[in-house]
Order: C-alpha cells, then structure tokens, then sequence
C-alpha cells in the first residue's frame, strides 16, 4: 500500500518505514510489469487467507486484485471503473472492489503505480471469508487463459477452527494448490522448496512479532498510533506481497522502532493535518475504511483530536494480536490455521468478543462502526454488533455507512455530523461521570444510528 | 348417467381435488406462525429443526425423528417490525424477514437451526442466531466446495456425522442418528424427489396442467411437512391435474433463474405467467431436489448422501464451479432440457449470489442465442405492474423474431 497520499509532508523526511514501503511496492510492481519478459509466474490471490509464502517459495509473485481496487479508489479512478463495469451488465447491488478490479482490466490493466499488471498465470481462490470471493475469479476467470485452483476454507461458525476443518484445508494444500503451483511454475515440492517454505515461514513468524508489538503500542496513553488510518498502512506489506520477505522484515523492524520511539517521547501518530499528540478520544472502529475519501474521513477525527487505538479491519488478512504466529515446523498446518483465523472468517460472537476485548484492553471511550454498503461479509449483522457491544461494555457506539471504492456513497456531511454528534456524547457522558453520574446503558447510542 | 355425463363428473371430482389439495398447500404457505408444523410436533411429541435456504441434509433431520422446516422469509405477509432494526437498507429482505419471524416468536417451537453456506448474510444470521437464540440449537452448515471430489466426498461426510452426532442429541436419541434410520430417510427422500421430478417433468409437458403457481405452493407446503404427508399430496395433486389439463395458450416457454433463496411473492410467479410466459424450469426452492437422481439406500447411508452432493449437485450459484465451461452452458443446457424459448433472470435485491452470477449466466446464454430478459424484486415487492410490462413485451419479442 503506498503512503503517497498521507502526510508526506510531515513523515517523508523522518520515516524509514514510509520510504521502504513505497520503494518495496514500487519495486514490485515494476517486478510485475516485467513478468511477461522474465517469466516469472504470476498468481492473483486474495488478501484473507493469502498463500504468500508458498507462492513465493515456488518463485512466483503475488497480485492482490482487493490492493488494486483499494488504490484506484485512493487514486479517484474508482468511480470510472465501476461505472464501465455496470455498463457492461454488472449489478449495482454487488460489492464494488469486484467492478473497480473488472473496470480497471476492461480499461487496460494498468495498476496501482501506473504500471500495466500482466496476466494470470494461475488465479488461486483462497476462498476465505468472503461468499463474493468465488464469484470474483468465476469472472475473472473467463477474462483470462488461465488455471484456477480453489481453496475453500471452512467458516468458523462454531467460535474455532475445528480439527477436521483444518486437516481439510491442509488437503486441499496437499492435494490441490501446490499440484497448481507445480504446474504453473514447473518446479517441484520438493525438500528445497520446502526449505524455501520454511525460511519465509519464519520470516512472516518475525514481522508478525514487530506488528503485533505495532499494533499494541496503542494500549499506550498518548497512543503513538492511529489503528485504523494508520494502521491501513501498517499492514500494508503483511497482508499483500510482502509477508514472509527479506523486505518485509525490515518494514517492520523500521516501522517498530519507530512507533516505540515515539510511545517513548510520548508522541502521537502523524496525521494528514499533523502530530496528534493531544487525544481527546480514544475509539475502536469495525469495518474498512471508505478509500475514495480516506484523508477528509481521517481528518474528520484528527480535527476532533480522536485517535483509534485499535480496529478490526487490520486484522482482515491475518489475526496475530491473539497469539497466532506461522508455525515454520508445520508448513500446511500453519497455512490452514491463518486462514482459518482470518477476521471475516470469525463467526459474529467471535468478532463482538474481539470488539470488547479491545475497548477494554485499550482502555477506549467509545467504538463506531463504519458499515460499507459493499461487504455483506462484513456488514451483515453489524447493527446487532453494535448493540451487543454496549449491552457488554455499557459504551455506546456509533453507526456509520459508506463504501470502500465507490464514491456515490460517501456522504461526508452526514458522517462528519454523525460522529460529531457522537463524540459529544462520550463528551456528556464522560462530564456524567465525573459529576458521578453513573453513565452507562448503551441506548443514548441510539442518536449516531441510521 | 351417459358417459359423457360420467366424465364431466369424474373431471369435476378431479378439479376438486386439485382444488382441495392447492388449498392444503396454500393454507400451509400462508401460515407465518407454523400451525401446522406446531401442531404435528404436539401430536407426534417430536421437535422441529428449521434451516434456511439452499440446501440442507434434510434426511439428517428426518432420522432423528424430528420434523424439518424450511425457513424461507416471510414473503409478501409479513409486517417488518424488528428485522429493519438488524439490517441496513442495502442488505437483501430475506434476513429482515426471518429475524422477525424469530424476535416475534413465530419460530420458537424450533429446537434448531441449520444455516448452510448460500451466502455471507445467511452465514452472519447463523452467529446473530448464536446471540439471539442462545437456548437453541445452532450449526452453520459449510457445504463441500472443494472440486477434487475424493477430498470434498472426505469433508461433507465428517460434516454430516456432526450433524448426526448432533441431531440424535438434540433429538433425546441415547446417541448419534443411526445408519439405518438414515437409510429409511434416504429412502423416503428419494421419493419425494421423485414425485417433484414429476411435477416439474408434468409442468414441462404440459404447462398449461400445472401452473406455477400452484406448483410453487406444493413446493412450500413440502417445506414444512413430513415428507410422507408431502408426497402423498403431491401424487394426488397429479393425478388430478392430469385429468383437468387447462386449455392450451399462446405463451412462449420461460426458465426462470436467480431465485433460489429469498422467494418471489407469488404474485410475481403469476404475473410472468399471465404476461405470456410459462414457466418450464426454475430454481425456486431449488435445495429440494438438489440431488440429482436416487441416492443409494444400500451401504454407507453417509457416504452415499455426501457422495450424491459432491458427483450430482444440480448445478447452483452457491457452490463453486470447477469447470469454466459448466458456467457458459448452464443455461443453454437448462433452456433445452426444458424445451425453452427464452430465460428470465429473476434475482432478488442485493443478493450477492444470483447477481453475481448473472452476468457469467447471461452471456453464456446469450452466446447461444438464447434471449434473456432481467430483473430483481423483493419477496414483498407489491408492485408488479413492471414486470407484468417485462415479461410481455419479452414474451411477444419472442413470438414475433424468436427473441433475436
Ligand atoms: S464482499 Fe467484502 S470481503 Fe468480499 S471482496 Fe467485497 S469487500 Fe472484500
Ligand atoms: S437473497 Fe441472496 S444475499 Fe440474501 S440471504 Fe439469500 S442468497 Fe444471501
């Protein structure tokens, strides 16, 4: 994910993080680009339950349609593709990262960093947490000439991964994905590429570390980061191509040192309007961001000196705050495990624990939920969410709507006087109890509903 | 009495029959509080295990000797008091439905509920069932998508013995459903897919026998009926509709897709009908005859019901694909085993699924030259004036040029 659009002005000098970030995402793209001249094989694959060290043990690199369409809506190309691809019959009820992605290839393919991205050599359906997933490379694959290799992953409807549901993927592995891997690469699993397995294994084990303790720092008061806004790009490299890398790695020693110094000198994250070292409130968000408006939405928080400490949407490619690591001893095992653990593949009781859990552990005044009209994978089922999250923690929350990449459904004026009115009332029932009036009671949250 | 007399009567007994049978049907699908269903629990002193679109191992179900019931929404009928308190605007109707079906107690004489793996806003209903329900029995159901059949064949056996383990527990069975039980369920599964192989064989026939309509009623009464009571109704009602054939109209011949979970009011099904279109293959309700052909009542009762499901599913837009030529033909395949002039996408709003799929379906079908026509409805769309509009201009394109 490139930080071009945030706070250059005030990070590019001092990060090493930023300018490796985009030096690795530049330099992977351009990697891309090449592929048809280098012949290096080319697999698309979704960022749940993303295979990216077996990928990369085979020689082949990684494309992220999700990261695609992200950026397009980052770059404001987004509303032209999803046009082209209603225009070309496709519902305007269905999720939009699969209409910006088509719209992006029906208009040339050219990516994120002005690159053109080459064809498939194999799309891999990680198909992990999300119906819209299948039906994504069920198109995709009638545009290209290409295998298609499936991995379903079993939905964790009972609260954990079961024994048989992991054994089941590990199958799959086995049996189905590196037998594609094999073919489109040419090279056998053997015990070198094993090794390579293994090597990336332990690699992804030790920027997982670095995250987690990224991710963490916000338990800090000032929170020296921004989980959400910021933390988009945190995980940036994790949850694309760049898990289990040399260069991953390093992002993440970088970016740790970084936030530690800053929790050290008691400093807030950068924002696009500057340091945010004053927080006034400290919030929990579920749900992605909206991308075609990302900077005026972080600015509507950072204009009220409200910091997110922590957000599930970062955990969408990989949970690793609650002690899952990749497991370099049990190759195919710890690949169904982190698939299986991936956030939307959690079951609704799962994701309200986790909500609870983290405005409790981050000592939050409040939590929004930011619902994209795009992801029902998401989205369904948030309203009850938000009402078992005050009922447990006794904070209202508020209730947002947007959607990831198209911007006819970002109405900033309606959110900004949403989360407005929100943050006065955590202001009211903060001056509540001081004045010992108790608070509690989850129904005031009632005014920053739909 | 002449003969002919004799026959007149004979034909009125017979259209009364249909008449008496259709209203059963209509009676049951009507009934948003499951009386029926209630009352057949009381008198047999048997639970009930509800479970939401597409498919469910209803055999499972049946074995454990407890009754299953097909939670389809709650149409055209029902007033939304709770369920748009769960759901933004831009989620399908289904889910509102069935939630307030839930939060009004209508569907508190269940002692579980299956939710299979159709889509995301039926998988997250399984966890909000968790929280809401907490006193019943719950399981997400996640059918076998893996196309390498030996491993997918491995999965949805073990996923079927959970289910059995559960069931029997739920059911006060001193343990798992039994092989046997699970044999006899087979059995009488089988026949009910046969008798609905008839009636959609029937209605291809001869369109004008059995309108949709009262098709579609028979199909929803057998969602919440014992299986034997289903297919009783349904061989009286073809026997009668047989000896009452309607008089043949000027329609062209429809298949209608998209509509496999959140139902279409019936109104809708009547007016593609009365618009000059008879409806020759659907998907409606479609988990009930999603396996293809008998399953086998000899053997590993569990191998030979995972085993139908992983080398005969029909084909749907819930489970993946493997061959990318399945998806192409699909509807050319369909149209011509129907005898059919033209397709009808019907899908519901925001149903991820159906509108997902209607693009791949559509120019697959329009590649072979077969004409299409598209729209989405909500199960209580009330206003049909549109579609009435749709399908008849559809219907007459088709009359005039054959749809080119
Ligand atoms: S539905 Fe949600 S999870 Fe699935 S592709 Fe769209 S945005 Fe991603
Ligand atoms: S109508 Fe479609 S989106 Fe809605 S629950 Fe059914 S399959 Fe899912």
């Amino acid at each position: 994910m490139s930080q071009a659009s945030k706070g250059e002005k005030h990070e590019a000098a001092k990060d090493r993080s930023m300018v490796l970030q985009k030096q690795m995402i530049a330099e992977h793209y351009e990697r891309l680009e090449r592929a048809p001249e280098t012949g290096e094989p080319v697999v698309y694959t979704f960022v749940p339950g993303n295979l990216t060290e077996l990928i990369r043990a085979f020689g082949a690199l990684p494309v992220l349609p999700e990261i695609n369409a992200l950026q397009s809506g980052m770059r404001g190309r987004s509303r032209d593709f999803i046009s082209e691809a209603e225009r070309l019959g496709h519902s305007e009820d269905v999720c939009t990262y699969v209409k910006c992605d088509i719209g992006m290839l029906k208009s040339g393919n050219i990516g994120p960093t002005g690159t053109r991205l080459p064809k498939p050599d194999l799309l891999l359906l990680s198909y992990t947490g999300c119906y819209t997933f299948m039906k994504w490379f069920e198109l995709l694959r009638e545009e290209y000439d290409c295998p298609t290799v499936f991995l379903q992953v079993p939905y964790q409807g009972d609260g954990k991964l079961s024994a048989e549901h992991r054994d089941y993927i590990a199958q799959q592995l086995r049996g189905q994905v590196i037998p594609a891997l094999e073919k489109v690469t040419g090279k056998k699993y053997d015990d070198t590429i094993e090794a390579e397995l293994k090597r990336r294994l332990a690699l992804a084990a030790k920027a997982e570390d670095d995250l987690v303790a990224v991710l963490q720092s916000a338990k800090k008061k000032p929170s020296p980061i921004d989980a959400y806004f910021g933390g988009v790009y945190y995980i940036g490299p994790i949850f694309s191509a760049f898990r289990g890398t040399e260069e991953g790695v390093a992002y993440y020693e970088a970016l740790r040192q970084e936030v530690e110094a800053r929790a050290a000198a008691g400093k807030g994250p950068i924002t696009p309007d500057g340091p945010l070292d004053k927080q006034d409130y400290r919030l929990v968000v579920e749900g992605p961001p909206n991308w075609t408006h990302f900077r005026q939405f972080w600015s509507m928080f950072s204009d009220w000196n409200a910091v997110v400490v922590a957000s599930t949407y970062t955990k969408v490619g990989g949970v690793y705050d609650f002690g899952f690591r990749h497991d370099p001893d049990d190759p195919l095992g710890t690949m169904a495990d982190y698939c299986g653990g991936c956030y939307t593949n959690l079951n609704m009781p799962s994701r309200i624990d986790m909500l609870v859990d983290y405005i409790e552990q981050y000592s939050a005044d409040g939590f929004l939920i930011n619902s994209v009209k795009s992801c029902n994978s998401f989205s369904a089922g948030q309203l009850l969410m938000l009402r078992e999250v005050e009922k447990r923690t006794g904070i209202p929350g508020a209730f947002i709507e947007s959607d990831l990449v198209d911007p006819r459904y970002f109405s900033a004026a309606n959110i900004k006087n949403r989360l407005e009115s929100y943050l006065q009332m955590v202001d009211a029932r903060r001056a509540e109890r001081a004045g010992g009036g108790g608070g509690g009671g989850g129904s005031q949250g009632a005014e920053a509903r739909p | 009495m002449t003969e002919q007399t004799g026959q007149t009567e004979q034909a009125q007994q017979a259209q009364q029959a249909r008449e008496r049978i259709v209203g059963w049907a209509r009676e049951r699908y009507e009934d948003l509080s499951f009386g029926h269903a209630r009352r057949w629990c009381e008198e047999f002193q048997a639970k009930a295990i509800g479970h939401l679109p597409v498919y469910a191992p209803r055999e499972i179900i049946d074995a454990a000797g407890m009754l299953p019931v097909g939670i389809l929404g709650g149409g055209d009928q029902l007033e939304i008091i709770r369920g748009d308190a769960f759901y933004q605007s831009y989620i399908c109707h289904l889910p509102r439905s069935v939630i307030e079906l839930g939060q009004s107690g209508r569907l508190d004489f269940l002692s579980g509920v299956l939710f299979p793996s159709t889509c995301d806003v039926i998988r997250n209903l399984s966890g909000m069932w968790q929280v809401l329900h907490p006193e019943v029995y719950v399981r997400y159901v996640d059918l076998p998508q893996s196309d390498d059949r030996a491993i997918a064949q491995r999965f949805w056996e073990g996923e079927l013995r959970v289910l059995m383990r559960d069931l029997g527990r739920v059911a006060g069975l001193a343990g798992p459903v039994s092989d046997d039980a699970l044999r006899a369920s087979i059995a009488r599964y089988n026949d009910v897919r046969r008798v609905i192989n008839e009636l959609y064989n029937l209605r291809r026939e001869m369109p004008w026998t059995v309108p949709t309509e009262e098709l579609y009623l028979l199909l929803r009464a057998g969602e919440v009926v014992p299986p034997e009571l289903f297919i009783e109704k349904t061989r009286a009602y073809l026997e009668a509709a047989r000896a009452t054939p309607d008089r043949v109209r000027d329609r062209v011949r429809v298949v209608v897709t998209g509509a496999f979970c959140e139902q279409p009011p019936l109104g809708l099904l009547k007016t593609i009908e009365r618009a000059g279109c008879y409806i020759v293959d659907d998907d409606l309700l479609v988990g009930n005859r999603l396996l293809v052909g008998e399953v086998e009542t000899e053997g590993d009762p569990v191998a030979a019901l995972a085993r139908a499901f992983v080398e005969r599913a029909r084909e749907t837009s819930v489970i993946y694909e493997g061959d990318v030529d399945g998806k192409r033909t699909l509807l050319k395949r369909r149209a011509e085993a129907a005898g059919a002039d033209g397709v009808v996408f019907a899908a519901p709003s925001f149903c991820d699924p159906a509108l997902l799929d209607r693009p791949m379906l559509k120019a697959g079908a329009e590649a072979h030259g077969i004409p299409c026509i598209a729209f989405k409805y909500a199960e209580n769309s009330a206003q049909f004036q549109q579609f009435r509009e749709q399908a008849g201009t559809f219907a007459d394109a088709i009359k005039l040029w054959g749809g080119q």
